[in-house]
C-alpha cells in the first residue's frame, strides 16, 4: 500500500514525579501519496507528539505507523522535517546546507550541485548561496529549511509550525510558496499550524485535534488548497465557504480551550 | 595614598575633558544615535581614548615615584635628600656644663664611594663630628667619641638643633629625622622624599635596560628567549596533550551514559581542584623536570577541555539532530557534520580558559622549582632583590599570556564564525 498509515497511536509520557500523561489515545489517520493535511488544535493537544511519532524521533507506547507497506521504526530520508526555525546548521552556507541530505547519501558532487542550484531557483535564494544561514531573515531561513528537506526527495513532509515565527506578510508569501512546491512535487505534506487561516488555505484535508487525550475532534476536505494554487490567496479568502468554515472551526477550539480552562480552574479550586 | 589620589585626580580630568569636551566633535554611528545609553550594555564599547591615557598614567605614575629620567624633572616627586646634611648636638657632663657642637653628614648614593667630609673640630669640650650615609639609609653616629667629655665620663646627649632629645625619642631637622637610641647614641635618617628606592620600585628605563642585557645576555646560563620559550613550550605541550585526552573524553561523556556516569565524578571532584594544588604531588611523582611540569599542565587542561566538549555535546539543539536523522544521516555523519562543528564554539571557549590557566599554573610551577623558565627568572631574581628583573619578568608574563589570548580569539573568529549565532 503506498501513503501513510497511522494506525491506532496512543502515547503516554510518564511523568518523572509518578503519574503519566495521556498525550494521544488512538488516532487513526489514512494519507494517500501527494495529500496535504494541515493540523489544528489547542495547545498540548499532542500534535508535536504525534509528528515526532511520524517521524520516528518516538516509539508510540501503541498502535504503528505504517509508510510504503513497511512499519517506520526511526527517522529516515523518507520522511522530511521541516521545524519551526533553528535546525538549519549555521556552520554550512546556504548551499551545504541544502546540498546536506545528497551529500550523506554520497551523491555525486555535479549532481549535487544541479540539485542544489534548482531548489535555490525554486524558493528563490539562488543569490545567497554563498551566504551564511545567519545573515538571512527569518522567512529566507525557512525557504532554505524548505529547500533543504526537497533536496532530499521525501515522500513525506511534516512541517511543525514551519511559518510560525514569521510576520504576516512574509508568512502570506511563504503560504504560497508551500502551494506551489506541493502542487509541482506531488508530496504528501502534513503541516501543523496554530493559524485557522492557514490551515485552511494550505490543508486539502484539515483536522482538528482535541486535547486530553490528544485526539481528532474532526475532518475536513477542503477545496482551498486547490483554488490556491498559483492564485492570489487573498482571492481564495473571498470563497463563501471560506469565512463559514474558518468561523466553524474557531468556535471549536474556542470551546474546546474554554473547557480546559474551566477544567483547571475547577481542579484548582 | 598619593600615588592613588593623582590617579584618581588623571581619571576624573580627563574623563571631563574627552566625554565632556571633546566627545561632541565626532561619532555620528547609529550607536550615538541611541537615546538610552545608561544601562544598554550593547551601547557600551571600550573608549579606546581612555585606554591610552590609562596606560600612560601608569607609567606616569611609575616614573614620578621613581625620579625616571624619561619624565621631565619638574614632574618628579620629591626624591631622597641627597648632599651635605648638617645639625647641632648639645651634650651635657654630669655636673651640669653643657657644650654644643656640629654634626656633617655626607648623604650620597648608595653605590657611590665617598670619604667622610673633613670638619674643623672646634672650641669647647664638645667636638664636631662628620660621617657619611647613604640616601635612603640611616646610620648611627658616635658623636661622642671624638669628645674630651665623653659617654664613658658620664656626659650624654640632652639636645639637636636645639630640642631636647631623651633615649628613644627623636627631633625632625630640615634634612632628615635624627634618632636617640635606648643607649643614648644618634641616628639620623635623612629625608627620603617620596620616591621609591631602586630595590623596592626601579625605574621604567631601569626596567628597560635590563630587558635588553638580558636579551642580550641572557640570565642564568639561559637566554631570556629560552626561559620564555621554555615556558611556552611547556604549555604548549601540556594543553596539546590535555585537548587530545579531554576532548574526546568529554565526546564520550556527552553521547554514552556509561562514560558520563563513569567520568562524572573523576571530573567533578577534580575541576575544582586548583592545578596549583596538585604542584607538591606533581613534584614527588615526577620530579622537577620537564616530564612534571607537562603532566601538571596537562591536567590542568584535561578536565577544562573535558567539560568543554561535554558541554559542547549536550548544547545542541535536538530540532538540528532531528533534521539531519530525517535528511538520512548515519551515526558517524551526524557527528562529523552536527555534533563536532555545533561543539567547536564551546570547545575554543574552553581551549582559551585552559591556556590561559595552564600559562598561570606553569608559571607558577617554575616559581617553586625549574632551571630555565620565566617564573624561575622572577624567583631567582627576587632572591637577589634585583626588583628590575622581577618586574621585568611580571610584564613580559602579562605580555606574553595578553598574546596567547588575544591568539586564540583571533583563531576562534576566523575558525568558528558561526559562535553565538545558532
Ligand atoms: N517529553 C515529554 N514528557 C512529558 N510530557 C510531554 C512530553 N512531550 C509532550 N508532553 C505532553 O504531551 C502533551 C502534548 O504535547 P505536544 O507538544 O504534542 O502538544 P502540541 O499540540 O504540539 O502543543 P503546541 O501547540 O503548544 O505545540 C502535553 O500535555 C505535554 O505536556
Ligand atoms: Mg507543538
Amino acid at each position: 500500500m503506498s501513503g501513510l498509515a497511522i494506525e491506532k497511536i496512543s502515547m503516554r509520557f510518564d511523568l518523572p514525579g509518578g503519574g503519566s500523561v495521556q498525550a494521544l489515545k488512538d488516532v487513526t489517520l489514512h494519507l494517500k501519496e501527494g495529500e496535504l493535511m494541515s493540523v489544528l488544535g489547542p495547545s498540548g493537544c499532542g500534535k508535536t507528539t504525534l509528528l515526532n511519532i511520524v517521524a520516528g524521533f518516538l516509539a508510540p507506547t501503541e498502535g504503528q505507523i505504517v509508510m510504503n507497506g513497511h512499519t517506520v521504526q526511526g527517522p529516515d530520508a523518507e520522511r522530511g522535517m521541516v521545524f519551526q526555525q533553528g535546525a538549519l546548521f549555521e556552520w554550512m552556507s546556504v548551499r551545504e546546507n541544502v546540498g546536506f541530505g545528497p551529500r550523506m547519501k554520497g551523491m555525486p558532487k555535479m549532481d549535487m550541485a544541479e540539485t542544489v542550484d534548482h531548489l535555490l531557483d525554486v524558493v528563490g535564494l539562488q543569490d545567497f548561496k554563498e551566504k551564511a544561514v545567519y545573515e538571512l531573515s527569518g522567512g529566507m531561513q525557512q525557504r532554505v529549511a524548505l529547500a533543504r528537506c526537497l533536496a532530499n526527495d521525501p515522500d513525506v513532509i511534516l512541517m511543525d509550525e514551519p511559518l510560525g515565527a514569521l510576520d504576516a506578510l512574509t508568512r502570506e508569501k511563504m503560504q504560497s510558496l508551500v502551494l506551489k512546491l506541493w502542487k509541482e512535487t506531488g508530496k504528501t505534506i502534513i503541516l501543523i499550524t496554530h493559524s485557522v487561516e492557514e490551515a485552511l488555505l494550505l490543508g486539502e484535508r484539515l483536522l482538528v485535534m482535541a486535547p486530553r487525550p490528544g485526539r481528532i475532534h474532526r475532518e475536513y476536505r477542503l477545496p482551498f488548497a486547490d483554488l490556491g494554487v498559483g492564485q492570489d490567496l487573498r482571492e481564495v479568502k473571498k470563497h463563501p465557504d471560506y469565512a463559514k468554515t474558518r468561523e466553524e472551526i474557531l468556535a471549536m477550539i474556542w470551546d474546546m480551550e474554554e473547557e480546559i480552562m474551566g477544567r483547571t480552574e475547577g481542579a484548582g479550586a | 595614598m598619593i600615588p592613588l589620589l593623582i590617579y584618581v585626580a588623571i581619571f576624573v580630568l580627563s574623563y571631563y575633558l574627552f566625554t565632556k569636551v571633546i566627545h561632541h566633535a565626532a561619532r555620528n554611528d547609529y550607536t550615538s544615535l541611541k537615546t538610552v545609553t545608561f544601562g544598554d550594555e550593547s551601547a557600551v564599547r571600550p573608549n579606546r581614548t581612555a585606554s591610552v591615557i590609562s596606560i600612560l598614567t601608569l607609567f606616569l605614575l611609575w616614573g614620578m615615584f621613581t625620579g625616571s629620567s624619561l619624565l621631565p624633572k619638574f614632574l618628579h616627586m620629591p626624591g631622597p635628600f641627597e648632599g651635605t646634611a648638617t645639625f647641632e648636638y648639645t651634650a651635657q657632663t654630669p655636673d651640669g656644663q653643657r657644650d654644643t657642637a656640629t654634626v656633617t653628614v655626607l648623604v650620597h648614593p648608595v653605590d657611590e664611594e665617598v670619604t667622610e667630609p673633613e670638619v674643623d673640630p672646634g672650641d669647647g669640650w664638645a667636638k664636631n663630628d662628620s660621617a657619611t650615609i647613604g640616601t635612603w639609609r640611616s646610620g648611627l653616629i658616635r658623636v661622642d667619641r671624638n669628645d674630651d667629655i665623653g659617654r664613658d665620663e658620664g656626659a650624654e646627649v640632652v639636645a639637636v638643633n636645639g630640642k631636647p632629645i631623651a633615649p628613644g625619642g627623636s627631633v625632625e631637622t630640615e634634612f632628615g629625622r635624627v634618632g636617640m637610641s635606648p643607649k643614648g647614641t644618634l641616628n639620623f635618617e635623612p629625608a627620603k622624599g617620596w620616591q621609591m628606592e631602586p630595590i623596592w620600585l626601579p625605574a621604567p628605563e631601569a626596567v628597560a635596560a635590563r630587558v635588553v642585557e638580558i636579551a642580550r645576555e641572557g640570565f642564568r646560563g639561559s637566554t631570556l628567549w629560552e626561559h620564555l620559550g621554555y615556558s611556552l613550550f611547556r604549555v604548549v605541550v601540556g594543553f596539546f596533550f590535555g585537548a587530545l585526552v579531554g576532548i574526546p573524553l568529554g565526546y564520550a561523556m556527552g553521547l554514552s551514559d556509561w562514560f558520563r556516569g563513569w567520568f562524572d565524578p573523576i571530573v567533578e571532584f577534580m575541576r575544582p581542584v586548583p592545578p596549583l594544588a596538585l604542584i607538591p604531588l606533581v613534584i614527588i611523582w615526577a620530579g622537577i623536570g620537564e616530564t612534571g611540569k607537562i603532566i601538571l599542565l596537562f591536567l590542568a587542561a584535561l578536565w577544562i577541555m573535558a567539560i568543554a566538549a561535554r558541554s559542547g555535546v549536550s548544547g545542541v539543539k535536538i530540532s538540528k539532530v532531528h533534521a539531519a536523522y530525517s535528511l538520512g544521516a548515519s551515526k558517524p555523519q551526524i557527528m562529523r557534520h552536527v555534533i563536532i562543528p555545533n561543539s567547536l564554539p564551546e570547545i575554543f571557549t574552553g581551549a582559551r580558559v585552559a591556556m590561559g590557566v595552564c600559562w598561570g599554573t606553569v608559571v607558577a610551577a617554575e616559581l617553586v622549582a625549574a632551571e630555565k623558565g620565566a617564573g624561575m627568572m622572577i624567583m631567582v631574581a627576587s632572591k637577589f632583590q634585583n626588583t628590575d628583573i622581577v618586574i621585568m619578568g611580571i610584564i613580559l608574563i602579562g605580555i606574553i599570556g595578553f598574546g596567547i589570548d588575544m591568539l586564540m580569539r583571533w583563531a576562534e573568529r576566523i575558525l568558528v564564525p558561526w559562535k553565538g549565532k545558532g
